[in-house]
């Protein structure tokens, strides 16, 4: 894969706190997405799952940059952006239990979660979807003259979709508070980016056509994707109108499912290119950037991952044991 | 009762709910210019301004999905489409989306209140894309309400309804009854969602129609009286929910039943309203229902083709009277003026 970054210089002067914090919600979000994955293979969570363990460092670092009165909005990858906005573990293993407890009580599913106290409005599990209702949650913020924005996260595959360009012309056309997360991933499920797109294709290149500003950036740098988000945000408050991210990053396991696709002589990307990006893995470099620092030792990055393991496998066999749905709630919001 | 016309009462509606609610806004293609989408939302734009009601680009699909995040932040959106058939593209929002956003979430992600307007075309070569009618595919699904105002006084009433609704709500409305004057009240009066309205008493038989049809259906009652049959019409107004009890009153009293849609017949509401007769009306029927329904074929444009293509109130007679075991050939050809002079 030959991709260009944009080369954003990271700042120096971002507090201790904040890397530590940037690191504790990687963890959270990649500890229980891996103790679902590996909890789903016992065949008790009945919802299609796509697990979106590698590409945390975008959720965490857009979602640290928001404030709390701002909506996220995201496609059937849906785990992390919910977990990174501070939507709760439990009620997220409880959904794919399909317990009562559920955030959506569990009616949705894996594809339809939500967690509005936090602003974590809706998943979808359509592609492109989203990325129509985020934009209009951005008219209603528009419409009152709110100090909000609204973020819709999407793979480079719903940028396959006409709504997306309905989208991100209305957004341009009204000058809407919006910011367009794109992770590019590099695969709409199994289909390579070739068979999709003409060679020599940039899509920032393409959103900057309908007049909206983009930049791509490394999707597995929580830090750098926190930075360009804060700067891009701050224009998009001030009325710069919508704005779009491609954030270049990786799934680990296969598109819907626990597994990793050698489990499943899977060929459409080989081991190599899986290892290499896992080699990337936005959780070491985030540790690895703590220790360079200063910050933490690796003693104290591994009493942060024990406490936080802990309270996940809690949480998810909390969850399992939840109470079902009544059968009398069949009919209930209709 | 003063009069008005559909399409001043719709407009009326409209005004009277955007008065008492500053969440509504009107968007979609046309809305503000001076037509208006046919004269409905000319006077919302000039009273409400562009910052309630603006023109939207051919996005159908986005456009649907926008309202939808607008609706979950609190506003009232009224998207409209100038043809029903142009609401295929917003079907994706519409139905994987707007329609089970309450339950799919819980009821925790909000609610989604869309108000939805499609018009109908018919006649003057509308044609096989701009004249589809397209109350039963959307009736087929759980979370949407969709209604079909005949009449003037519901055209507003419903508008109303809808924009009081806190879930999606499709209005089809009918070209054909734009022009079509009614008493219409001038109070903010909401006709109520899923209840149909028995527009002729009658003994003899029992008409269930849909939109221009009931219209039609009324004519048809005229003739049928200069025959000696006394025909009982039952507006439906709400596809879904659909009202059983009316239905299902009104033939266990006439023991007949004709059923006259907008649409085709195959899973279509008349066909719907034919099954709730078999399986809930069955002991009251002396006859077998008669569905009258539009030609199966895409509607073609030439005026001969278009002329057998629709069925019109001495279609309705004529089954009227063979559903009796009268002889349906007294009854001779019935044409409403019809005041539609194009071209859309």
């Amino acid at each position: 894969m030959n991709v260009t970054i944009d080369n954003v210089q990271t700042k120096a002067d971002v507090g201790a706190d904040v890397l530590v914090l940037l690191h504790k919600e990687l963890l959270k979000v990649r500890l229980a997405e891996e103790t679902l994955a590996e909890r789903y293979r016992e065949q008790e969570m009945r919802t299609p799952a796509h697990f979106g363990a590698g590409q945390e460092a975008v959720a965490v670092g857009v979602c640290q940059a928001l404030l709390r009165d701002d909506v996220v909005f995201t496609h059937h990858r849906s785990h992390n952006h919910y977990l990174a906005k501070g939507g709760s573990v439990y009620e997220l293993a409880a959904e794919l239990y399909g317990r009562a407890d559920g955030c959506s009580g569990g009616r949705g599913g894996s594809v339809h979660l939500t967690a509005p106290k936090v602003g974590f409005i809706a998943s979808s599990a359509i592609l492109g979807e989203t990325v129509a209702v985020a934009t209009g949650a951005a008219l209603a913020f528009q419409m009152d003259n709110a100090d909000r924005i609204a973020v819709v996260f999407f793979g480079e595959g719903a940028m396959d979709e006409g709504s997306f360009y309905e989208s991100i012309n209305y957004a341009a056309v009204k000058q809407l508070p919006v910011l367009f997360v794109c992770e590019n991933n590099l695969y709409a499920t199994e289909s390579p980016l070739h068979v999709r797109q003409a060679p020599g294709t940039d899509l920032c290149e393409r959103v900057r056509a309908f007049k909206v500003g983009a930049r791509r950036i490394d999707g597995n740098d929580v830090l750098e994707v926190l930075q360009a988000t804060q700067a891009v945000a701050k224009d998009i408050r001030a009325g710069g109108g919508p704005y779009f991210l491609e954030c270049m990053t990786y799934r680990w396991r296969e598109h819907v499912g626990p597994h990793f696709d050698h489990e499943l002589q899977r060929t459409y990307r080989s081991r190599e290119e899986v290892e290499a990006w896992m080699a990337r893995c936005p959780v070491v470099r985030s540790g690895e950037r703590l220790m360079r620092l200063g910050i933490a030792t690796a003693q104290q990055l591994d009493i942060w991952q024990g406490e936080i393991q802990a309270e996940t496998s809690a949480d998810v066999e909390k969850a399992r044991m939840a109470p079902w749905p009544e059968i009398s709630t069949l009919f209930q919001y209709l | 009762m003063r009069e008005l016309t559909y399409v001043q009462a719709l407009s009326e509606g409209l005004c009277q709910a955007m008065e008492r609610d500053p969440s509504i806004f009107i968007t979609g293609i046309a809305v503000d210019y001076p037509s208006g989408i046919f004269g409905s939302t000319t006077e919302a734009a000039r009273r409400f301004g562009p910052a309630r009601v603006f023109d939207a680009p051919a996005m159908e699909n986005a456009l649907t999905g926008i309202a939808i995040g607008a609706a979950v932040m609190g506003k009232r959106p009224v998207i409209t489409h100038p043809r029903n058939d142009f609401m295929l593209l917003g079907f994706d929002n519409l139905i994987n989306l707007a329609a089970k956003w309450r339950y799919m979430f819980n009821g925790r992600a909000g609610n989604v209140p869309i108000v939805v307007r499609a018009v109908i075309g018919k006649g003057w070569g509308q044609g096989a894309t701009h004249s589809q009618s397209l109350q039963a595919p959307l009736a087929h699904f759980p979370g949407l309400t969709v209604v079909m105002p005949a009449f003037p006084q519901d055209a507003k009433g419903l508008i109303i309804a809808a924009l009081q609704h806190d879930s999606p709500v499709v209005i089809l409305e009918h070209r054909s009854l734009y022009t079509v004057s009614g008493e219409v009240s001038e109070a903010f009066e909401a006709t109520p969602l899923g209840k149909a309205n028995t527009v002729r008493i009658g003994s003899d038989i029992t008409i269930v129609a849909t939109s221009l049809m009931a219209y039609e259906a009324y004519h048809a009652a005229d003739e049928l009286a200069r025959h000696g049959v006394d025909a009982e019409i039952i507006d439906l107004r709400t596809i879904r929910p659909l009202d059983e009890d009316t239905v299902l009153g009104s033939i266990k009293k006439t023991r007949h039943l004709v059923v006259a849609d907008t649409s085709w017949e195959l899973c279509g509401v008349s066909s719907e309203i034919a099954a709730l007769a078999a399986e809930k009306g069955w002991h009251h029927l002396k006859a077998p229902v008669c569905r009258i329904a539009l030609a199966n074929a895409p509607a073609p444009v030439s005026k001969k083709l278009e002329d057998v293509f629709y069925p019109k109130a001495s279609t309705i007679a004529r089954a009227a009277l063979a559903t009796l075991g009268a002889d349906p050939n007294r009854v001779g050809e019935l044409h409403r003026e019809d005041t539609f002079k194009g071209p859309y």
